[in-house]
């Protein structure tokens, strides 16, 4: 293993990351703020409670997964496409690397970002409303697993995107939407039965019940049922970069 | 001295079913420098990426340093130093940084002091921290240079390093070749820029449509290619050639007043003996005399419109 190569690659990364470090910590900041005053105060102060748990508080777990989901899938994305516009992926191709190594390094950093991000919100979320964190160690279990298996479809996107469009496309016209309709703001309970259904073939609701629960100990979905999800779609993600890797698909002519 | 390149068979058909390589056979010595010379589309920036490894062969065999590019990658592209064609560098990230990334990307420790010593060699030292994109077209190239040197290659391939760069930079270029031949580097160069190939290559391959027409000794080349002119200025202007004169090869030009001979160096015989034994029979002045060699410039178009014919 190169393991100086992922630390080059991670490195890389981070730098790009650290100039502009400013809006990587302020935008995460005023969104979640926006939303605490939007959904917590003024909406949130008609909505009682949700499953015993004040509506202000009941967000944050969503909140934070969605941030971290779009962030992981940005930056890895971004990451891997940049130098295959600007044509930098040369180096890449002909330095002694195996595709694993260029995967950790990307990856790995698009989901240290996303971490840190997420991180960022729970803190600024403390700073609004109350709330516990049950299974801590679970929590930070749910959170780096999430980090890193949207890092990995955020690589697959930037690999197959041909250009910014495509790149903003999945992101856009599927990620948000099942972020949203995944539970980030509303127990799946309360939807009518048909589309409790539905939602639950949606598979970023096993990812924001699971979480959920690792705060309020009480979940949509089993939590063992929410491991299982994003662990099946972490090898679902490795299934296909092996594949591109394998294949040299949209890499190697 | 030992293959430190081998390329059997090589071809590369792409999925358009465009055939950029027919079959390309080549070895090259440790320490050597050869030049690839060939018109656009010719197949040099597919030759070079396939060995480095960015396009996948459809087949053929390709070693270096004896290490096989597709079962044992690691240890052939170790030794592979690429700086591409197209000026590709990330824009925002400081020149020091890109470079260190390069050295890191093939596994190598940390060697601020190797960095520096390449960085003060391509006059890039007081640019180390400036952003890529601050920097001019030749600066830019400079920085690929110093990527591809920073993890010390044995091999390196320069894809037309010098096209679009001011002859200052050109000329220090040759120079940097020079020194890292001195250092036993080899060094696989492509170039549109025939007099390039000329000053710093020790033998020149010519491609054309994907297949090596040849690959030869640089001086051999320029011996068993090159023809000879010799120019006769006479004191009086001529009309027409005298009968007495006439033979294959002789012209008259400028304003009749020189006698233009053109011939084989390698023939057994060149024709100037009787030329000159003929012009003093015809009784005409000479006022000057002179030989020119046909640069390798002539001789690759020549080998190219063969080809074509």
């Amino acid at each position: 293993m190169n393991w100086g190569a992922i630390a080059a690659i991670y490195r890389f990364e981070m730098s790009r990351f650290f100039r502009t470090l400013m809006q990587s910590f302020l935008s995460p900041v005023l969104s979640t703020s926006l939303y605490f005053v939007v959904f917590g105060t003024a909406i949130g102060s008609r909505i009682e409670q949700v499953e015993g748990i004040s509506y202000g508080a009941f967000i944050v777990p969503g909140l934070i997964m969605l941030s971290v989901i779009t962030q992981s899938i940005s930056n890895a994305s971004f990451g891997i496409y940049f130098p295959k516009f600007i044509g930098t992926i040369y180096e890449l191709l002909s330095a002694p690397v195996t595709f694993l190594e260029i995967v950790l390094g990307y990856v790995g950093a698009a989901a240290t970002k996303a971490l840190f991000i997420g991180t960022v919100i729970l803190c600024t979320a403390a700073l609004f409303v109350d709330f516990p964190i049950a299974h801590p160690l679970a929590m930070v279990l749910f959170l780096v697993l999430t980090c890193l298996s949207f890092a990995l479809m955020g690589f697959i996107i930037g690999i197959w995107a041909k250009n910014f469009e495509q790149l903003q496309l999945v992101p856009l016209l599927v990620v948000t939407p099942l972020v949203f309709l995944g539970g980030s703001f509303y127990s799946i309970t309360m939807l009518p039965p048909v589309w409790q259904t539905i939602t639950l073939f949606n598979p970023v609701v096993y990812l924001i019940s699971g979480f959920r629960w690792s705060f309020f100990d009480a979940a949509d979905v089993p939590v063992g049922l929410s491991l299982l999800a994003i662990a099946g779609f972490t090898c679902l993600c490795l299934g296909v970069i092996w594949w591109i890797f394998r294949t040299g698909w949209r890499i190697r002519s | 001295m030992s293959a430190m390149l081998s390329i059997r068979d090589l071809r590369k058909t792409y999925d358009g079913g465009f055939q950029a390589l027919k079959g390309v056979t080549l070895e090259i010595r440790e320490g050597e420098i050869i030049a690839l010379l060939g018109p656009n589309g010719a197949g040099k920036t597919t030759l070079i990426s396939t060995v480095c490894g960015i396009t996948t062969p459809t087949s053929g065999k390709v070693t270096v340093g004896g290490h096989d590019i597709l079962t044992d990658f690691r240890a052939a592209r170790a030794l592979i130093g690429l700086v591409p064609q197209e000026v590709s560098l990330e824009p925002f990230e400081k020149v020091i940084k890109t470079v260190r990334f390069s050295r890191g990307l093939f596994g190598h420790r940390r060697d601020e002091a190797l960095i520096e010593k390449i960085l003060r060699r391509l006059s890039l030292w007081d640019k180390r921290n400036a952003q890529i994109k601050e920097l001019s077209g030749g600066m830019k190239r400079r920085v690929l240079i110093a990527k591809a040197l920073a993890h010390e290659p044995r091999v390196l391939f320069l894809d037309e390093p010098t096209a679009g760069v001011d002859v200052e930079l050109r000329k220090d270029m040759w120079g940097i070749v020079a020194d890292l031949k001195a250092d036993g580097v080899t060094i696989i160069l492509t170039t549109h820029y025939i007099e390039e190939a000329e000053a710093i290559a020790d033998r020149i391959g010519v491609i054309n449509g994907g297949e090596l027409l040849l690959v030869e000794d640089k001086d051999r080349l320029m011996t068993r290619l090159g023809k000879k002119r010799i120019e006769v200025h006479l004191s009086e202007p001529l009309d027409a050639i005298p009968p007495a004169l006439a033979q294959p090869g002789l012209s008259l030009e400028g304003e009749g007043d020189v006698l233009m001979f053109e011939y084989d160096t390698q023939a057994e015989r060149t024709g100037i003996t009787k030329l000159l034994n003929d012009i003093a029979g015809a009784g005409l002045v000479l006022r000057d005399l002179s030989t020119r060699q046909s640069s390798l410039e002539e001789i690759f178009v020549d080998l190219v419109t063969e080809g074509r014919s």
